[in-house]
């Protein structure tokens, strides 16, 4: 049973690290198989502990994780460099279903480190753009300095059609200030049955997004949604993300908002 | 874990005088472990009682048979903290388990009970909890007769009242024991003069207070459309409930935990993960980074512990996971009744009150 015991982890190189902002780092770790955007991996630093973190990026032989320094693990993960390793297993959750939004407008909306879980998303259709009828990128972060992933929203904006707004501007800032939902009216629905939302960010910022979308008449049943929760096992077992008769860490991270809706704590 | 198959040619009862009874205990633990309620010296309620739990014991004399004991027997198969792995340097390396069979002497209400945490451990997600995997697979039930039901019982109310997952049933006097074996091993134990019986355990058929279940469909309704959570019927408890745990940690079906990593000196190369008991009660429960946290007030943990024991599990195994074993009620310190909670839900949707 050594061999398969579903809490043992493996190890993962660290190959680069990149400094997002004051608190975020990107990892860049060396493995093999390709998980799903939108799902997560339990990471480990042995005899600290282990934390879910998301999937920021996936490619052949590597995949990137984007963590914000918070607590125990988290801090020891950001004393680690290039040639240490993070322990990793998974990936759980269900992922986002990209065939769903093949051919159709997709629009995301990412508040704050909620980017990460969905430029994997990003990444994955401004490649293959030809597979969307159109592509818009709502960003919010608290400040400038908060924002995630510059040198790829540049690049995405050969591709997709990106607003990004701040709470609270600092004196070089020019672009749109103010929350995240202000800019959902701005947003250009061709035929609302043909678009695609996603909604990913801190619980009240997803709440107010989603109810924004609907003020704008796009069904529940084309939003999704990716819900945090505390977690520890990952696998459905310790019970703490269950939400009604759903497990977050099993049944989501991704949830339509047709069935999310009604998941209230 | 269905063993009815390959109990249904076996099948021999017998009386013994309780010398006779020792000597078999005696033989049997030559093949077994075995747990069973015992007493423990002052851990109770109010901290000059006693406490009846489950553990390894070495005589029947241990055995406490005529009262309800205050945990449940989970802790033969989910104990209350468990090493998972101890972590040397980059190797983790899996927690040995012992190798024997371990025989626990449970009630109805606690072996439907071990039933409910196999959905968990078993088949929630699409691989077994290899901890728990291992030690379900060496235990074996002996019944435990339930000769009426004791306060705060529901078992039949909540249809875990009876059970045939079991090798051996016995029902305990102070003069003798009639036990009913069905298992190859015990048998063989049992000495050929033991004086046969007419014996075949009998189950509870009728609570004290029978508590009237919520009707499926109305309370999926009343979830969906927000009522139940929102109705100030769980006020009271927010008022009342301490968050003190208890009535998750005596549950027999409370299944949660916490992993942790254990290190005095995280920089010596040497610690443990492990798992602990977690409850929805507890503060913490569902604090996340960035200090948000859901169901801060106590009657959202009593309506989201009430949905998941009444509805959410059954939604998801086809059974309802309280056992109505009543132990959250015997040892509620503010005297809260979860009976009476899932009673007044019930009545809430017949009025229609909460709409
Ligand atoms: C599906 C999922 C995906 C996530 N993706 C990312 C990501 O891509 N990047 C990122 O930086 N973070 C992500 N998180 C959050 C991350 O898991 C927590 O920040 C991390 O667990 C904190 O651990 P810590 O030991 O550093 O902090 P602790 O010292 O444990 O605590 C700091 C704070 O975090 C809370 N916390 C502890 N454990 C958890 C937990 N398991 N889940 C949530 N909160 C917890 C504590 O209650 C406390 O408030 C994700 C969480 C989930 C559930
Ligand atoms: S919820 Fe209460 S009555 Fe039901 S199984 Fe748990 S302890 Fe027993
Ligand atoms: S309901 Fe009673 S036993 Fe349970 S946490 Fe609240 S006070 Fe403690
Ligand atoms: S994280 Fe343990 S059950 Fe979902």
């Amino acid at each position: 049973m050594n061999n398969n015991n579903l809490y043992r982890p493996i190890r993962a190189e660290i190959l680069e690290i990149r400094q997002e902002t004051a608190s975020d780092r990107t990892f860049v770790l060396a493995w093999n198989s390709r998980p799903l955007p939108g799902q997560f991996f339990e990471v480990s630093v042995p005899r600290l502990g282990e934390a879910p973190v998301s999937i920021s990026a996936i490619e052949d032989d590597r995949i990137e994780m984007t963590i914000r320094k918070v607590g125990r693990v988290t801090d020891g993960i950001f004393t680690l460099g290039p040639g240490d390793a993070l322990f990793l297993r998974g990936p759980y959750g269900n992922g986002f279903p990209l065939n769903r939004f093949e051919n159709k407008h997709l629009v995301i909306a990412a508040g704050g480190t909620g980017l990460a879980p969905v430029r994997p998303v990003i990444r994955h259709f401004t490649a293959r753009r030809d597979q969307l009828a159109g592509l818009d990128v709502l960003l919010g972060f608290k400040t400038p300095d908060d924002i995630l992933f510059r040198d790829d929203i540049e690049k995405w904006k050969c591709d997709a059609s990106i607003r990004v707004t701040v709470d609270k501007p600092a004196d070089a800032w020019s672009g749109a200030v103010g929350v995240i939902t202000t800019l959902v009216p701005e947003v250009d629905f061709r035929d609302i049955n043909e678009t695609e939302v996603i909604v990913v960010g801190p619980p009240l910022m997803m709440k107010f997004t989603v109810m924004a979308f609907l003020d704008r008449a796009i069904p529940p049943e084309h939003i999704w949604v990716s819900y945090e929760r505390r977690m520890s096992c990952g696998v459905g077992k310790c019970g703490h993300c269950k939400i009604h008769d759903r497990y977050v860490c099993l049944d989501g991270p991704v949830f339509n908002y047709a069935e999310a809706r009604w998941l209230q704590d | 874990m269905n063993r009815q198959d390959e109990y249904s040619d076996l099948n021999a009862s017998f009386r013994f005088s309780v010398l006779e009874f020792n000597a078999l205990f005696t033989s049997l633990l030559e093949h077994f472990e075995i747990w069973a309620p015992q007493r423990y010296a002052a851990r109770g309620r109010f901290s000059d009682a006693d406490s009846i739990g489950y553990g390894p014991i070495h005589s029947p004399n241990e055995i406490v048979f005529d009262e309800k004991s205050h945990f449940s027997s989970k802790e033969a198969v989910f104990p209350v903290s468990e090493t998972m792995f101890d972590l040397l340097g980059d190797e983790f390396v899996q927690a040995e388990d012992a190798q024997r069979d371990i025989l626990v002497f449970a009630r109805p209400c606690d072996i439907n009970g071990i039933e409910r945490l196999d959905d968990i451990f078993l088949r929630n997600g699409s691989v077994p909890d290899p901890y728990y995997q291992r030690r379900r697979e060496r235990i074996r039930f002996v019944l435990m007769e339930c000769a009426a039901s004791f306060e705060n019982c529901f078992c039949v109310s909540m249809s875990a009242n009876r059970t045939d997952n079991y090798i051996a049933a016995i029902r305990w006097n102070s003069e003798h024991v009639l036990m009913r074996i069905r298992d190859k091993t015990l048998l063989s134990l049992v000495p050929d003069n033991a004086s046969p019986a007419e014996f075949i355990p009998e189950f509870v058929e009728e609570d004290r207070e029978p508590i009237g279940l919520p009707n499926g469909e109305k309370l999926e309704a009343a979830i969906r459309d927000g009522s139940l959570f929102e109705h100030d019927m769980w006020e009271e408890y927010t008022a009342r409930c301490i968050a003190c745990g208890r009535c998750n940690t005596h549950c027999p079906t409370c299944s949660c935990f916490s992993m942790l990593d254990i290190a005095p000196e995280p920089e010596s190369g040497f610690g443990r993960r492990r798992r602990v008991w977690a409850g929805c009660h507890i503060d913490g429960f569902t604090n996340m980074a960035g200090g948000h946290a859901f169901r801060k007030d106590n009657g959202s943990r009593m309506r989201f512990k009430t949905m998941h024991k009444i509805h959410d599990f059954n939604a998801r195994f086809g059974r309802h996971m309280c056992v109505g074993c009543g132990r959250c009620d015997d040892h509620c310190p503010e005297y809260i009744r979860f009976a009476h909670c899932i009673g007044k839900v019930t009545r809430l949707l017949e009025s229609g009150d909460h709409e």
